[in-house]
């Protein structure tokens, strides 16, 4: 077989391989992607074209006083959930690390599960456990305030409520990252460390927490991007209220393009998250290099 | 030594207390569905499982339209698995084997997609979708989920891995590289398609956000997106509400219960991916 006929053949191969992919990765990504950029640029209904307004979304956006309310929230959630989950899921791991056989398999298949519900699944379930009349959490809360609280109608209580709602959730992927993570931690490092008399907190600080840390910072930084995605379980618990206590970004994005017919304006808002994620992403990229190359 | 056993001991047992209490919710939620909606809200209403009554569970799947929306959720996801699989081990394979222009930026733009939040895209692909015809259409739900470019990466990853020896005897026998792909490097790497289709499944059954804009009539609707709505319809009724719940999750339970160390495997790779 000429050089040239199995060169042509190859090319014809690698078309017909990547086609399918290709196309739908063009039609279904690249160009709503490019499409939302676009659209922020005008002033667009959710249906039917628009006109050009230049930077006007993006001004209003820098006006628009709910839009400070849902960064706001954005933020504070991120401080609710990505460091109190991290720690919890450090330590399950640490915990789970240690058992052996059977209870291991037990205790790690418990925590992870909740990880597989559906959102609307552990949104009915923790309303369920909530509940201002029947909750079984509200004894619980009683004893700390005195009184009953129906939390998701409550300002003050409704996002640290989302934030608890959500590690529940999705703690168990952390701890399983966790868990790959002490796995490849060479066990005769600890029996070095034995040898050598440190104790259990020594063998932690210095041998376990500089190995790990590569496995935490990829933990800190997936759960910063994921939330600040939140929107699923605010629609679900507290549709962004009470007061706008719980608004987010998503939250607002969803009600301008699709109850204000404001498709424009809702893609300027999607952009200012779509920024704010790349630029994460890519300080993350920088951050793992550093950390890779000592 | 028995010293150090009890305390391994004690430990054990407490580390298999906290779990207990993590996974209560779920627990409660099966204890309140085999209740009757009377015992729920009476005094008599402890925490022990003590009474199983499926009263809720029949009312449930006589009332509601649950049967239509697992159909949906079975039929959208099933498809979305096939389709995500087929086309991505098949772009991994021309990734991973083959030297075509575009090869390098065809990798970088999977690659860089990891950044591009989803739901920053919702409000183009509702308009793609109304485009073409496809809202309130299972297409419609399907279409945009397509796009997992972690399923590409990792098979590329395990398909580097193949020796090139293998590769070379197949194409002496006068094999081309769809034989390759399929009759070579697919059944060596079952474990692992296996793993992702499982991840991919339980992902998009669990999709709420993108369903819930693009199904708006009740016969559209995925199973997540329709269980939201019983919750107007029926009021206040504890017990129908946990037995939706939990009827709701059982596909994606029981997948994961039968599936367990492939879902660990999946998420464990995936992860390293995007790190």
């Amino acid at each position: 077989m000429s050089l040239k006929l199995r060169r042509r053949r190859e090319m014809r191969a690698a078309l017909l391989l990547t086609g399918p992919f290709v196309i739908v990765f063009i039609v279904f990504f690249l160009y709503p992607t490019l499409r939302v950029v676009t659209m922020s640029f005008t002033n667009a209904a959710l249906i039917g074209g628009g006109d050009w307004i230049g930077f006007d979304n993006y001004a209003k956006l820098l006006k628009d006083k709910l839009f400070y309310t849902s960064l706001w929230n954005n933020f504070y959630f991120v401080l609710l959930t990505v460091i109190p989950t991290t720690v919890i899921a450090l330590l399950i791991a640490l915990a789970v690390n240690k058992l052996r056989g059977r209870v291991q398999a037990l205790v790690l298949t418990l925590f992870f599960l909740p990880y597989v519900l559906p959102v609307s699944v552990v949104t009915m379930i923790w309303a369920w456990m909530l509940d201002f009349q029947f909750g079984i959490l509200q004894p619980l809360i009683e004893t700390v305030t005195g009184r009953p609280i129906a939390v998701f109608k409550d300002p003050n209580w409704v996002m640290p409520m989302i934030a608890v709602v959500t590690v529940w959730w999705t703690n168990g992927f952390n701890v399983l990252l966790f868990i790959a993570g002490l796995r490849n931690i060479p066990p005769d490092l600890y029996e070095a460390a034995a040898l050598d008399g440190a104790t259990a907190w020594q063998r932690f600080a210095r041998v376990t927490w500089p190995l790990l840390w590569p496995v935490t910072a990829l933990v800190l930084t997936l759960q910063l991007i994921l939330q600040l995605k939140l929107f699923d379980q605010v629609y679900l618990l507290s549709k962004g209220g009470p007061f706008n206590q719980s608004y987010v970004v998503l939250m607002q994005m969803y009600r301008e393009a699709f109850q204000l017919n404001n498709g424009g304006y809702a893609s300027a808002i999607a952009m200012v998250l779509f920024i704010t994620i790349v630029i994460v992403s890519v300080l993350q990229f920088q951050l793992l290099r550093i950390g890779g190359r000592k | 030594m028995t010293a150090k056993r009890a305390r391994n001991l004690a430990f054990a047992a407490l580390v298999l207390i906290a779990a207990m209490i993590w996974i209560f919710p779920l627990y409660w939620a099966l204890t309140t569905s085999l209740r009757t909606e009377g015992r729920i809200v009476s005094d008599s209403a402890g925490v022990l499982l003590d009474e199983i009554n499926l009263a809720a569970y029949r009312e449930v799947l006589s009332t509601s339209k649950l049967a239509r929306w697992y159909a949906n959720s079975i039929g959208t996801s099933l498809t979305i698995t096939g389709i995500v699989l087929l086309f991505g081990m098949m772009c991994a394979y021309a990734l991973s084997q083959l030297r075509f222009p575009g090869r390098r930026l065809l990798y970088l733009l999977i690659v860089g997609s990891f950044m591009v939040p989803v739901p920053a895209l919702y409000v183009a692909q509702f308009v793609l979708m109304s485009d073409l015809g496809l809202i309130n259409r299972a297409w419609g739900i399907i279409l945009p989920q397509l796009i997992v470019p972690v399923v590409v990466i990792v098979y590329k990853q395990f398909f580097d891995a193949i020796p090139k020896e293998m590769r070379e005897a197949v194409l002496l026998d006068g094999g081309g590289e769809f034989t390759l792909l399929f009759k070579l490097y697919l059944p060596l790497n079952w474990g692992i398609t296996a793993a992702l289709a499982i991840i991919t499944f339980i992902s998009a059954w669990n999709n709420f956000f993108w369903p819930f804009l693009v199904a708006t009539s009740e016969d559209m609707m995925t199973i997540p997106v329709g269980i939201t709505q019983v919750n107007d319809s029926f009021g206040v009724a504890y017990a129908r509400m946990m037995a939706l719940a939990l009827l709701a999750a059982a596909p994606v339970i029981l997948a994961y219960l039968v599936f367990q160390k492939r879902v660990t495997e999946a998420v464990m790779i995936s992860a390293g991916v995007k790190g």
